[in-house]
């Protein structure tokens, strides 16, 4: 384990990351002491242009609020919807894939027909058609999200059993007697879940996203200061204050690009054999 | 002896840092020359691999020659450019690998692949190389020439892809050929046949031969010259007839003497007249693969088998790949379900028991596994991995751990390592972990696959003493399911012959080593490499005081 971080921290890109990500969670925890107004209240003169000096640092929305406020408490509701739709997709695909993959035969047969209904339909139209069906507050948004990025997790996790289901080692815990649940949650699975970690990097990065471009459609819940709901609101003076949508969409960015490199960072030290040799 | 095509001189290999020593090679200085065969012979970690991919210059990244040379017709390849290696290997150096199916590529025609070589490093056109390819299979002898030409890969049996694999190692005629453990993976009558084929055809061309093994019978069988490496150093050298019989080294003659005999331990009788504890009556297992669409294909991995274990004993069951031995194996201990008939155990048929009593009754059936990295769980500690199968079936964590510590002294394992993770521990001693796991939960029948095929020579025999040792004092009854006769002459009392699923043999160890009755076990017999040799050194050892006089040292 020592080694790994180790490995970790020789990585330059994966230290970027880790800064970044480290940036935006201090981000989010600032919000309530240096914005503790709500941040969708009215603040001033709408499309004040950014002025680091003054009152409105990063400027005012079409609206009047603060959108320095907005991207503070923004970061918040980014990571909070991240965390819980890949906790909810990667429980959801670590279920599905380990008893397909342990069980093999019809059980696989039948989990992975429903995985690939879930990944034949674009998981951005089923979450248009959940939120249309279920409303949009955030709470719905959020396990929506969940609910339709589960398959690769699912598909990853059944290939990692696949190979570890025969290792003598699974075969010797059968032979002591153990139950199957047993086998699959505490023997195979640790073993199987480095690069579902890895990919969890993902799934969150894609949720961020996911939220993004439903606020972007106005379909996400507009009572909450999000990155995206922000986005939304500055589609209307994109030509003139581009400065409304860039700057959030800048904070994504950076959001997204942190959590992909902190995965690939996790994925080269949990997985140092797969990286590319270094030349001679 | 002529002048030497491949001569050695001084060379040292250095690893990366924060590798478990400083150089894979130290000094070695050899010398091959034409005609002759060249066994380098050593454990694992010896750095006789290390010594072939030096010489072919296919080094893994991190890893240099500093310092020495390799010298051929008067250059240093190890000065050479990389075009310039490139036009050595193939042409002037052949090479031989050990694992034949990953050595060639999947999705190339066996006579494609071979081809190459040609189109390569000659201009000859495409109806000529054909001919030079057919004439290369016809002179290793594969079955079928014309049809191994368009065969893939998988569609050639171990023997036919190692042939393949030679074929193109000849196919430029290179002075040297080095072959790399070519045998291990073979089953020991194929290996027997492939030995007999690189012997010929070193003969018939005077190639000269670096042929690296692990194995001395394979050296008696073939060596004109023996080098024996230790830890990146060249321990002993000279003609075989010395080295094998007059070994000088202490760790030559350690590890000659950790060579198990082909003739039967001499064992205490026993077992004859008791009581039969396991009995195995008319087991039959097929797989059938295919689906839907596919073909049906209906194999009869283990047929119409009947056994019996007498209490106290060891039941040795040999056979080749494919035998249906692992099967039949896994059957016994119900990791497999048996199509037909029943394994009592004491008065309870195992095969008739439903999933979750076969759970219950585990304890008293265990199994100690063939590979010790894949058999423990890489995230537990060995302590762990022991007690695991007493807290299953109810016992506290703190009694098992104190269970496992004293199997760990039992298995003659430091009872402070509880704490360590598999991967600090060596083979032998990872066996060990796997022996403990499987008498934590105190077994009446211990069902042993392969239990040491995958260990070096020395530590099988620490191995080997251990599970008779254990036998003994526990009074264990033991299935022990190997493909060599080697070891199963030393721990085994009774013996079963495998061959395609059925028994074609079971009697006594003596009677079946010494009267064979079945072809197929004289076969067996007569394919274990360096027999010969055995039975003189065995006859030596019958007799000291010429043993004396032989090695003064």
């Amino acid at each position: 384990m020592t080694g790994s971080l180790a490995r970790y921290a020789k990585n330059p890109a994966a230290l970027l990351g880790l800064v970044l990500l480290l940036a935006v969670i201090a981000m989010a925890l600032l919000a309530p002491i240096l914005f503790p107004k709500d941040p969708l209240s009215l603040a001033g003169r709408p499309l004040q242009w950014p002025d680091l000096g003054g009152r409105f640092p990063l400027g005012t929305d079409n609206s009047g609020r603060d959108i320095a406020a907005q991207i503070f408490h923004g970061a918040q509701v980014s990571l909070l919807i991240g965390l819980v739709a890949t906790t909810i997709s990667i429980a959801i695909g670590i279920v599905v894939g380990a008893l397909a993959g342990f069980y093999g035969g019809w059980i696989d047969d039948a989990l992975m027909r429903v995985t690939e209904a879930f990944q034949t339909l674009p998981n951005f139209l089923l979450l248009l058609v959940l939120v249309a069906v279920f409303g949009s507050d955030i709470t719905t948004v959020t396990v929506a999200i969940g609910l339709v990025s589960w398959p690769a997790t699912a598909r990853l996790t059944r290939a990692e059993f696949l190979t570890l289901r025969n290792r003598e080692f699974v075969q010797a815990c059968r032979v002591l007697g153990m139950g199957d649940l047993r086998i699959i949650f505490r023997e195979i699975l640790p073993n199987a879940l480095p690069p579902v970690i890895v990919y969890a990097s993902v799934v969150m990065a894609i949720a961020i996203l996911l939220e993004s471009a439903l606020a972007f459609l106005s379909l996400s819940d507009p009572n909450i200061a999000s990155w995206g709901n922000l986005i939304g609101a500055g589609r209307n003076v994109l030509r003139v204050q581009w400065y409304v949508s860039a700057i959030p969409g800048v904070a994504i960015l950076l959001t997204v690009l942190a959590v992909s490199l902190v995965g690939q960072g996790l994925n080269d030290a949990l997985n140092p054999r797969l990286r590319r040799n270094p030349k001679p | 002896m002529s002048e030497p095509l491949l001569s050695i001189e001084n060379l040292s290999v250095r690893l990366p840092s924060g590798a478990d020593r400083s150089h894979a090679l130290n000094d070695v200085s050899l010398t091959l020359s034409a005609g002759e065969i060249l066994c380098v012979v050593g454990e694992s970690g010896s750095g006789k691999s290390m010594l072939a991919s030096t010489v072919m210059r296919l080094l893994p990244p991190g890893v240099t020659a500093s310092s020495g040379r390799v010298l051929m017709g008067g250059t240093d390849l190890l000065t050479l450019s990389e075009p310039e290696m490139r036009r050595v290997r193939g042409a002037r150096i052949g090479m031989i690998f050990q694992e034949p199916m990953t050595a060639l590529n999947p999705l190339l025609r066996a006579g494609d692949q071979v081809g190459e070589m040609f189109a390569i490093h000659t201009d000859l056109d495409k109806a000529a190389i054909r001919e030079k390819v057919l004439a290369l299979f016809r002179e290793v002898r594969l079955p079928d020439p014309e049809a191994a030409l368009r065969a893939y890969p998988h569609e050639l049996s171990g023997g036919q892809r190692q042939r393949v694999m030679i074929a193109m190692a000849l196919a430029l005629e290179p002075a040297v050929l080095i072959a790399d453990e070519p045998t291990t993976a073979l089953d020991v009558t194929t290996q027997a046949r492939i030995l007999a084929l690189i012997e010929d055809i070193q003969k018939r061309r005077g190639m000269a031969v670096l042929f690296i093994t692990h194995d001395f019978g394979v050296v008696a069988e073939i060596a004109d010259r023996v080098a024996v490496m230790q830890h990146g150093l060249l321990v002993e050298e000279g003609p075989a007839e010395a080295v094998l019989n007059r070994p000088q080294a202490e760790y030559t003659k350690a590890l000659i003497a950790a060579v198990p005999p082909l003739t039967p331990a001499e064992r205490r009788p026993q077992g004859a007249d008791a009581a039969p504890i396991l009995r195995i009556e008319n087991v039959s297992k097929t797989y059938r693969s295919g689906g839907l669409f596919a073909t049906k294909r209906v194999t009869h991995a283990v047929k119409d088998v009947t056994l019996s274990l007498p209490q106290g004993t060891t039941l040795g069951v040999v056979g080749e790949s494919g035998s249906g031995k692992s099967t039949l194996a896994r059957c016994i201990i119900r990791l497999l379900d048996t199509d037909e008939g029943s394994i009592q155990l004491g008065d309870t048929d195992l095969a008739a028991l439903s999933r979750s009593e076969m759970r219950r009754e585990a304890r008293r059936i265990q199994m100690v596994f063939q590979d010790p990295y894949a058999s423990l769980n890489p995230r537990r500690r060995a302590g762990e991995l022991v007690a695991q199968g007493p807290m299953v079936h109810g016992m506290g964590r703190a009694e098992a751990l104190a269970k496992a510590r004293d199997l760990f002294a039992l298995v003659g394992l430091d009872p402070a390592a509880i704490d360590r993770f598999p991967h600090e521990f060596s083979g032998g001693q990872r066996q060990r972990i796997g022996l403990a796991r499987a008498l934590a939960l105190e077994p009446e029948v211990l069902v042993a696959d392969e239990p040491v095929s995958a260990l070096d020579v020395s530590v099988q025999a620490q191995v080997l003493r251990l599970l008779d040792d254990l036998r003994d004092r526990l009074g264990l009854s033991m299935v022990f399911i190997t493909h060599d006769l080697r070891v199963a002459a030393q721990i085994c009392d009774r013996i079963a012959v495998m061959k395609d699923g059925v028994v074609v043999e079971e009697g006594i160890t003596a009677e079946v080593f010494l009267a064979p009755k079945h072809d197929y076990t004289r076969a067996l017999l007569a394919a274990v490499p360096g027999r010969d040799w055995s039975a003189k050194a065995a006859e030596r050892a019958r007799q000291p005081g010429r043993m004396a006089t032989a090695s003064p040292a």
